[in-house]
């Protein structure tokens, strides 16, 4: 280490060793490749998730016709004659997420909005812990919570509703995913600098007017990515929907009705003896990769929007 | 600038004791009648929520469509008390103010208008430039949207006579629907002072406009300044005294929250009444 640098050092109070300069060096490097390591598998963990879930499914799609898998409208894996129509699980899917989102969307805005442009810091920081304490609730208290409080709640003026239906679970799921996305928004809209209110209320901007035209509109790309997590979230919830929208594939939009949905299908399965390699267990590879693509899809959405929404303050 | 002193002052000229001066501060001022004013600051005194006094006592005329610099030290309350005019200090907790800001020749005072009120009759133009993250044109239009203006050929009139005030019309107008973000930061700040201007505003406030701009830029801004004077009555707190001296009619400086003096920039860059005002444009301090 001889270079003149080092050199000047050598007549000055502050001396640095070589020793300690390799030692730095080597840390760097030591770090560098564990840094490098967790990467790689991690990378590749998902490559094998991604192959196992496709290969199964191929294997699945060698017995059934993909057309009778996008067209159909029955899915009954395990009768003598089963039918394999992934829209019964995607409709029920489909109408408990967007319920959920229906509830967690407006909400969640006007929460954030309310905790990040009107609320003082002392209500803001008794508020936020209190949420982040709501998402630690167990998935199984809300399922419970939606069949034996909310659709007896629902049922006292929908006298029609079933036990088993699809709008309890959505809604309650919507209530679960609030902490999520209100705190997730919040902070995008925390992360618009002030010197962007202060230009809104110096025109005369009211708070309202701050918050709904310059805030939010600011906070776009963050706001949306909490919604598409969410909607990840929802897409992806199990416990909720199993426990309280019954797990019987049914085609419908109806919310009013019971329904199974991809993930309660592959949880009812998964949990049964169904034996190894058979068609039905095939199956919840084929309605994985569907749940696979559904997400893909989201994210992809999302990124776009993040992309068409990004600002740099 | 004209030769004639638009000011008397109460306080005795004692420019033969000039140590004696650093004590002073003049702060009474009586206008000449043909000298009309905009607003009239009387014993104005601010506090931040921490209890921290950052305005003591300020009283002085800010005279209609001319441009009034506001200099002094870094951390002397040149930001605070611009931002007294546009009650921005309101919207954070625990603010106290005394004493008045009249607007003339209402006489109204502007410090127990609704907030809100002021805000749309003066506006503000800041040290980093801050257009929000939408077109051009919807930045101009911003303060007219919220007055309940729509008129689409209105809004296209008002936004081509703010750009071309704010020096900025040729250089965007083929491509106003842009993102303002796209600029270079010397056209944002302009856009920030079009879109000030865009709602026509009795009063503007800039606070360091050109501080973070480049040279080229600041020129420009500058430019832009000294014609305003005439339209518009104008405020500017700079930290650069040769830039006061380039763009304003009159110069306010202050030391520790207190207005220490007041004059036509000409008389206070030449003629220096206190010996602190004195030190100050010297170099001497500060
Ligand atoms: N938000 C605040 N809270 C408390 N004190 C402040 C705040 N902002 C500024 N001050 C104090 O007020 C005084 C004046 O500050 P400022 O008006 O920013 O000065 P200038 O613009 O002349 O540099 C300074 O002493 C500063 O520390
Ligand atoms: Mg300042």
């Amino acid at each position: 280490m001889a270079t003149p640098s080092s050199r000047r050092l050598e007549t000055s109070k502050v001396q640095v060793s070589t020793h300690f300069l390799r030692k730095r060096e080597m840390i760097n490097q030591v770090a560098r490749y564990v840094l490098m390591l967790a990467a790689i598998i991690s990378v590749l963990v998902t490559i094998g998730i991604v192959y196992v879930l496709l290969s199964e499914a191929l294997v699945f799609f060698e017995q059934v016709s993909v057309w009778e898998f996008v067209s159909s409208t029955s899915w009954t894996p395990m009768f003598s004659r089963p039918t394999f129509g992934i829209w019964p699980l995607l409709s029920g899917t489909i109408v408990v997420s967007g319920i959920a989102l229906a509830v967690s969307i407006p909400f969640g805005l006007i929460l954030s909005v309310y905790l990040s442009e009107y609320a003082n810091p002392k209500v803001r920081e008794t508020v936020k812990p209190i949420l982040e304490l709501l998402e630690g609730v167990p998935t199984v208290v809300y399922g419970y919570f939606a069949l034996l409080v909310v659709t007896p709640l629902l049922q006292t003026f929908l006298p029609g509703l079933p036990g088993f239906n699809m709008l309890a679970p959505g809604l309650v799921m919507g209530i679960m995913i609030l902490p999520y996305t209100t705190s997730l928004s919040e902070d995008a809209m925390r992360a618009v600098p002030n010197s962007m209110r202060e230009g809104a209320y110096a025109l005369g901007y009211s708070r309202f007017h701050t918050a709904t035209k310059v805030v939010i509109p600011a906070a776009m790309s963050g706001i949306t990515a909490a919604f598409i997590l969410a909607m990840s979230r929802a897409v992806g919830e199990t416990m909720v929907v199993a426990i309280a929208a019954g797990q019987m594939p049914n085609f419908t939009f109806n919310p009013m009705e019971g329904a199974a949905t991809i993930t309660t299908f592959i949880v009812q399965v998964s949990l049964g003896d169904v034996s190894h390699g058979s068609i039905a267990y095939l199956s919840i590879f084929a309605a994985g990769m569907v749940l696979f693509l559904l997400t893909l899809i989201f994210n992809l959405i999302g990124f776009y929007l993040r992309k068409r929404y990004r600002q740099a303050y | 600038m004209n030769g004639m002193s638009k000011f008397q002052t109460t306080v005795q000229d004692d420019s033969e004791k000039p140590m004696r001066k650093a004590s002073e501060h003049l702060d009474h001022w009586y206008l000449e009648p043909d000298s009309p004013t905009r607003a009239r600051v009387s014993n104005l005194k601010f506090w931040y929520g921490d209890g921290t006094q950052a305005i003591d006592d300020v009283s002085m005329p800010l005279i209609d469509k001319k441009v009034t610099a506001l200099i002094g030290p870094s951390g002397c309350g040149k930001s605070t008390f611009l931002r007294c005019f546009n009650r921005m200090h309101d919207l954070y907790p625990g603010v106290r103010y005394s004493g008045e800001i009249n607007l003339l020749p209402e006489d109204e005072d502007l410090i127990n208008l609704d907030p809100n009120i002021v805000r749309m009759r003066v506006g503000m133009v800041f040290q980093k430039p801050n257009p929000f993250p939408k077109s051009i044109y919807e930045n101009v239009i911003a303060g007219l949207r919220i007055r309940g203006i729509t008129k689409r050929s209105l809004l296209d009139e008002i936004v081509e006579d703010s750009l071309s005030k704010a020096a900025l019309w040729d250089e965007v107008k083929d491509r106003l629907h842009q993102p303002a973000l796209s600029m270079s930061g010397g056209q944002q700040q302009r856009l920030c002072i079009a879109r000030a201007l865009a709602v026509e505003p009795e009063i503007l406030l800039l606070d360091e406009p050109t501080s973070a701009l480049d040279p080229i830029a600041t020129a420009k801004v500058e430019d832009l300044i000294n014609k305003l004077a005439g339209d518009v009555t104008v405020l500017i707190v700079t930290h650069n005294m040769q830039q006061a001296a380039r763009i304003s009619d009159y110069t306010a400086y202050m030391y520790l929250g207190k207005l220490i003096e007041y004059n036509k920039t000409n008389d206070l860059f030449t003629a220096p009444r206190c010996q602190r005002t004195e030190d100050y444009i010297t170099g001497r301090f500060g």
